[in-house]
């Protein structure tokens, strides 16, 4: 039974319009020019290369059902499990429920921490007990011997990157075909103009991106089913399946705040730049005001509130899974609210500055109305401002998140993210031998997709803002 | 210039009454002192008598606008909005939850903030200076691309990660400073060290990209050439005329923060044991203290709005063709 939760709904409400956005963009020539100009920054090709891989899994994560039970009820229908899962639930199934007792190396065969056995005395004889390693319940489960631990980890790795290997040359010999269909070139040539990286589009980029990720996706793959990757958490859960759901967490952090300060900024900087007067006074008063109280404060004194508010009104809460994402919903509503402020104010100036032009000035004096200046002269030209801001905000909300998170004012305990990821491995670094995984694992993850969203940013500020084209040049 | 500042600071008053009345809303109305009784006595402990018990101890017991039982005056102060909010306006904190005066602590806790935060303000911003000043002179080399490439990753690594890694580093491998604690005096410098040397790192990363980009936007302007067209030394120009003109927006521009170093860091306070405030938030929000959290919105507010009034008049005396009127 398939299950729409929020953000869910939300996170494909967003997909639509970004998917409208470029229908809209690929049939006017000069918006598709400016974004032509994206698609020829190498970092930022490669960067969409990874943030499609992020995007992909997130939005896996974000289909849910709830499954069928084995029995149906008396009168032979269908019963539905409480328990909601994704399709990268189910895609991931081998690494969700081969949960181990705690944590574990990545790799290893034995758990982390020792544990009392019981030997069983040798005929009759009264049993022992013995403190030791025992071995893990899935990881290595499949080797006879662990001495051949390390040649069993190589062999299967170089499958793994073998097939990637395999898969990665379909992929640029597809993409070269494509390319040399229609000129007189062969597939051959095509590919060597690539690599040397003379095709306007920087394939080279894109070919080596998708290259990497296939080269660390592919063997993963292939140890994934018999060892834990990165290793077991505090409860036995495996850490890469753990990273993976928080993908999604960050995504929603990321994009939703932004689809909720949009609008509000919008309205605000834009009718504040234009009116001037009193509106101007109000917005600008609003502004201050909420930006003049410390961020996190604010977002913390309306989470706790929120938290107050789930606390009383249980009963409208169903499921766990859906009291989390609500509020993710309601954290992501919050981070809007408390920062839409930044670019209301460069919408403001920016619109301060172009109703004084002079092809603003002849529509005002041809009586043409206030939404029509507004919506054909105005808001066209300032929504670079806007987009720029909003891709560049993205990563700095995923990191905003790993912070709010270990405050204690993030997202629901019960949901996986990066931040409630290294919170919890935060309290085992005193152990020895360190418990390093699941840290390494948030990080790692986080650090490529900021990365991701970094790059991109770049490449889309420097085809959009005008100051930087002309300097550029 | 005098009468400008006594207009900004009336200025702030509307303001501050807004932040008042923001976080008046959000504690008492949207959530009543009903809720929060609740929630902080656990589910089990629930009665109304433990409820009014409560309320009563932390004067929540009171109507919040107006207590129709008084007459005259006493009808808007025996109130939870005078009480709570209003009392703000003359720094009157109140007492926490725990029973202890909100002013005294913030009084105490005020110096390590500091101890810690002026060290990472002023470090950092002569070091992203500085590494932006040589990105701006090596402009358009490898120095130049690769130093922007080190920047970028560096702002995409989360400052969790500077944090836990440094003292990993440090701390437990190398030995070389305690994990956490503080200490006063020249004591506190064993202390201070690795949480400085986080934040300078950890703030890099982004400042002296930020910085960079004012170098360069400083560098096409028709002065600089002007400069170089008289034979002036390349160093002469970077040095006597591009940097004290990039220094304008970069010192009007950090000037906002210096007020609010007093407020203090919340995670590294919190992650190496300084007692400052940013930690007593941390621990007020994790408590759930709402009477702490309140004090603080409203301090970190008028310290904003000083950092404001304060960005105005940096201006005029780094640039003396602004003048305020």
């Amino acid at each position: 039974m398939p299950v729409m939760l929020w953000t869910d709904a939300l996170i494909f409400l967003l997909l639509a319009v970004v998917i409208g956005y470029f229908y809209y963009v690929s049939r006017r020539a000069h918006m598709l020019a400016t974004w032509m100009r994206v698609t020829e920054s190498p970092s930022g090709m490669a960067a969409l290369v990874v943030l499609g891989a992020f995007a992909l899994v997130g939005l896996l994560d974000s289909l849910h059902y709830r499954p069928t039970l084995d029995q149906g009820d008396a009168q032979g229908r269908p019963v539905y499990s409480v328990e909601v899962l994704s399709v990268l639930d189910a895609l991931a199934a081998p690494l969700r429920q081969r949960q181990e007792r705690t944590y574990s190396a990545p790799f290893d065969t034995r758990a982390y921490a020792r544990e009392t056995v019981e030997v069983p005395g040798e005929q009759g004889a009264p049993g022992t007990q013995r403190r030791e390693f025992p071995r893990l319940q899935y990881g290595g489960a499949h080797l006879g011997n662990e001495a051949g631990r390390e040649r069993d980890i190589v062999v299967s790795g170089l499958q793994g990157f073998a097939l990637a290997a395999l898969l990665w040359w379909g992929l640029a010999g597809v993409l070269a075909a494509g390319m040399a269909r229609g000129t007189s070139s062969g597939a051959g040539e095509v590919l060597q103009r690539i690599w040397r990286g003379e095709t306007r589009t920087p394939w080279r980029a894109v070919l080596i991106a998708l290259g990497v990720l296939c080269a660390i996706a592919g063997p993963v793959l292939a140890w994934c089913t018999k060892y834990h990757v990165l290793g077991t958490d505090k409860v036995g859960q495996d850490v890469l399946f753990l990273a993976l759901k928080s993908v999604r967490t960050g995504l929603v952090i990321g994009t939703l705040t932004t689809l909720v300060l949009m609008p509000l900024a919008v309205v605000a900087g834009v009718t504040a730049g234009y009116f001037r007067g009193w509106v101007d006074d109000v917005v600008q008063y609003v502004y201050t005001t909420l930006n003049s109280i410390p961020g996190v404060l604010l977002i913390a004194a309306s989470v706790l509130l929120m938290q107050v508010y789930i606390d009383t009104h249980p009963e409208l809460f169903p499921t766990a899974v859906q009291r989390a994402d609500l509020r993710l919903l309601f954290l992501c509503i919050i981070l809007g609210l408390t920062s839409w402020t930044g670019l209301a104010r460069l919408l403001r100036g920016e619109v301060l500055k172009l109703r004084e032009f002079e092809y603003v000035q002849a529509a005002q004096a041809f009586g043409v109305g206030h939404s029509r200046i507004l919506s054909r002269h105005i808001l066209p030209n300032v929504m670079h401002v806007v987009l720029i801001s909003l891709v560049l905000d993205f990563s700095g909300l995923v990191l905003a998140e790993a912070v709010l998170s270990y405050v204690g004012v993030g997202v629901d305990p019960s949901m996986t993210s990066f931040g409630t990821m290294i919170n919890a491995a935060r309290l085992e670094m005193g152990r020895e031998p360190m418990v390093w995984w699941s840290l390494a694992a948030a990080f790692v993850f986080m650090f490529v997709l900021v990365l991701a969203a970094n790059l991109f940013a770049d490449a889309v500020r420097d085809a959009f803002d005008p100051r930087v084209r002309v300097a550029g040049k | 210039m005098l009468a400008y500042i006594i207009r900004r600071v009336f200025y702030a008053i509307p303001i501050l009454i807004g932040v008042n009345l923001l976080t008046f809303a959000l504690f008492f109305v949207v959530n009543t002192p009903e809720d929060i009784a609740r929630m902080q006595l656990g589910v089990k402990r629930v009665t109304p008598e433990a409820i009014d018990k409560w309320k009563a101890e932390r004067g929540y017991d009171k109507p919040l606008l107006l207590n129709q039982r008084m007459d005259g005056l006493r009808a808007v102060t025996e109130t939870i909005f005078f009480e709570k909010s209003a009392r703000l306006f003359v720094f009157d904190f109140g007492n926490a939850d725990d029973g202890r005066s909100i002013g005294h602590e913030i009084a105490t806790r005020m110096w390590p903030s500091l101890a810690l935060a002026l060290p990472v303000f002023l470090v950092g911003l002569l070091v992203n200076v500085t590494i932006a000043l040589l990105m701006a002179f090596f402009r358009a080399t490898y120095l130049d691309f690769w130093g922007v490439v080190l920047c970028v990753a560096m702002m995409s690594i989360s400052g969790l990660f500077y944090i836990i890694g440094g003292q990993y580093l440090i701390s437990k491998l190398w030995n070389l400073v305690p994990i956490s604690g503080y200490a006063g005096g020249l004591d506190g410098f064993k202390f201070l060290a690795l949480p400085v040397a986080v934040g300078v790192i950890g703030g890099v990363g982004s400042g002296a990209r930020w910085y960079r980009t004012f170098f360069l936007e400083e560098m096409g302007k028709d002065y600089v050439r002007t400069a170089r067209a008289k034979g002036l030394t390349e160093n002469m120009v970077m040095f006597r005329h591009v940097l004290k003109n990039a220094m304008i927006p970069i010192l009007t521009g950090v000037v906002v923060v210096i007020p609010t170093l007093f407020m203090g860091s919340l995670i590294s306070e919190s992650f190496f044991g300084i007692p400052g405030l940013g930690s007593y938030t941390i621990d007020a929000i994790q408590s759930q203290d709402f009477a702490i959290v309140r004090a603080m919105v409203f301090m970190g507010s008028v310290l904003y709005i000083a950092g404001l009034l304060l960005t105005d008049i940096s201006y005029t005396l780094v640039d003396p063709r602004i003048r305020l009127e």
